[in-house]
């Protein structure tokens, strides 16, 4: 058996994750700005179910609550139980679409 | 030193083998896959179950690396019961290949009935002969549905042991679901639709490194097949024991596999290609 520890806290303080991580992350929140300029700049429309469940995602993230990686995974899940009757396609969206998959 | 569990060798090329054993990948485990289009017979799935247990191998090993293989008809062409089924047919012909370790990756990707059905078929096969399971859960919006279906699907098969079973491509949402009821968990690292090296090191400092492993998932999209390498060095980077990093990318692999009786992640001497074939 492993003599590695079961429990496997994060080892960096604070401090060290924010020098280790902030200049990468600036640069991905930027990037999340400027694809909803890019949205708004391409026209007029309302936004699809993929760009609704976007926007309350980043709303998770300023939330101030914890655990905000399972939340955005769960806002953009399907949350019906049973089996759908037919794959219609093989692939996926990335958020759920209400209008798709009845079962 | 590490094992890539979960990587589609035969949609990679010969530099990425030379890439992953240079960074210290000494073994390796090749579900079935979708080939990117539906085989159009059985029969295609014949010979793709022979390239997994006869050719791979011996391409593999020119590179100093054990190749091991799961077999099953993937979720994604599991819509067809009828040609499912014929597929599901063919494999307890290729259950004594020595590098065979079990059914897999079987799951659902749609979370449909027909591919429900196909599901509980192959884990019908793995309950009869005994053998060891490898579940694909589906992708982005569909997992969390997918992943608990499965879960109440296995435990419709009481011969099936929890341990002998892993539940592959868990994120944040679904991880402790499968931890907590005693199934083994795969993060599989992708550039853009899965963990990220970041994310996985993240879900073992919240959820232990019990009974988890990380993989590449490499095949013929966009993947990574040294994506376990760059976690360890995440692991690394943040300060974590090596022995943590041996544990998650080889100890635990290894333990888990090792339940086949044939899984070996012992040196092996590069092989000369054979030049006969």
């Amino acid at each position: 058996m492993s003599d590695a520890p079961t429990n496997a806290a994060c080892p960096m303080n604070r401090t060290q994750v924010v020098d280790a991580y902030f200049m990468e992350h600036r640069a991905r929140i930027l990037d999340l700005a400027a694809f909803l300029d890019r949205v708004d700049r391409a026209g007029p429309g309302a936004d699809d179910f993929r760009m609704q469940a976007f926007r309350a995602a980043v709303a998770i993230l300023g939330d101030g609550r914890t655990e905000r990686a399972r939340r955005v995974l769960e806002l953009l899940s399907d949350p019906s139980t049973e089996p759908i009757a037919k794959a219609g396609m093989k692939g996926a969206t990335g958020a759920h679409d209400p209008k798709a998959g009845k079962a | 030193m590490y094992i890539d569990p979960h990587v589609h060798m035969v949609s990679r090329n010969t530099d990425d083998y030379v890439r992953m054993a240079r960074a210290g990948c000494v073994a390796i485990t090749e579900p079935s896959f979708w080939a990117g289009y539906d085989r159009s017979s059985p029969q295609g799935f014949f010979d793709y179950f022979r390239q997994l247990t006869e050719f791979e191998p011996r391409r593999a090993a020119q590179y100093g690396i054990r190749h091991h293989a799961w077999l099953c008809i993937n979720p994604k062409e599991a819509e067809d019961p009828v040609f499912a089924r014929e597929v599901i047919g063919l494999i307890p012909g290729f259950l004594e290949k020595q590098n065979v370790l079990g059914i897999g990756e079987i799951g659902l990707n749609k979370n449909s009935r027909n591919e429900l059905e196909i599901l509980e078929a192959h884990l019908q096969l793995a309950s009869d002969h005994g053998l060891l399971v490898l579940v694909h859960t589906p992708h982005l919006e569909d997992k969390l549905k997918g992943t608990r279906l499965i879960l109440d699907a296995i435990k419709r098969f009481p011969k099936l042991d929890a341990g002998r079973v892993l539940i592959d491509h868990v994120e944040e949402h679904t991880a402790k679901l499968v931890l907590d009821r005693g199934f083994w968990c795969g993060m599989t690292l992708y550039p853009d639709t899965k963990c990220t090296p970041q994310r996985a090191v993240d879900i073992i400092e919240c959820y232990g490194s019990e009974r988890i492993w990380m993989n590449s998932a490499g095949d013929w999209g966009h993947s990574d097949p040294i994506a376990v390498p760059k976690a360890q060095m995440e692991m690394r980077r943040r300060g974590h024991l090596e022995s943590l990093v041996r544990k998650v990318t080889f100890e635990n692999p290894e333990r888990f596999l090792s339940q086949s009786g044939r899984f070996s992640a012992a040196p092996l001497r590069p092989t000369a290609p054979d030049i006969t074939r």
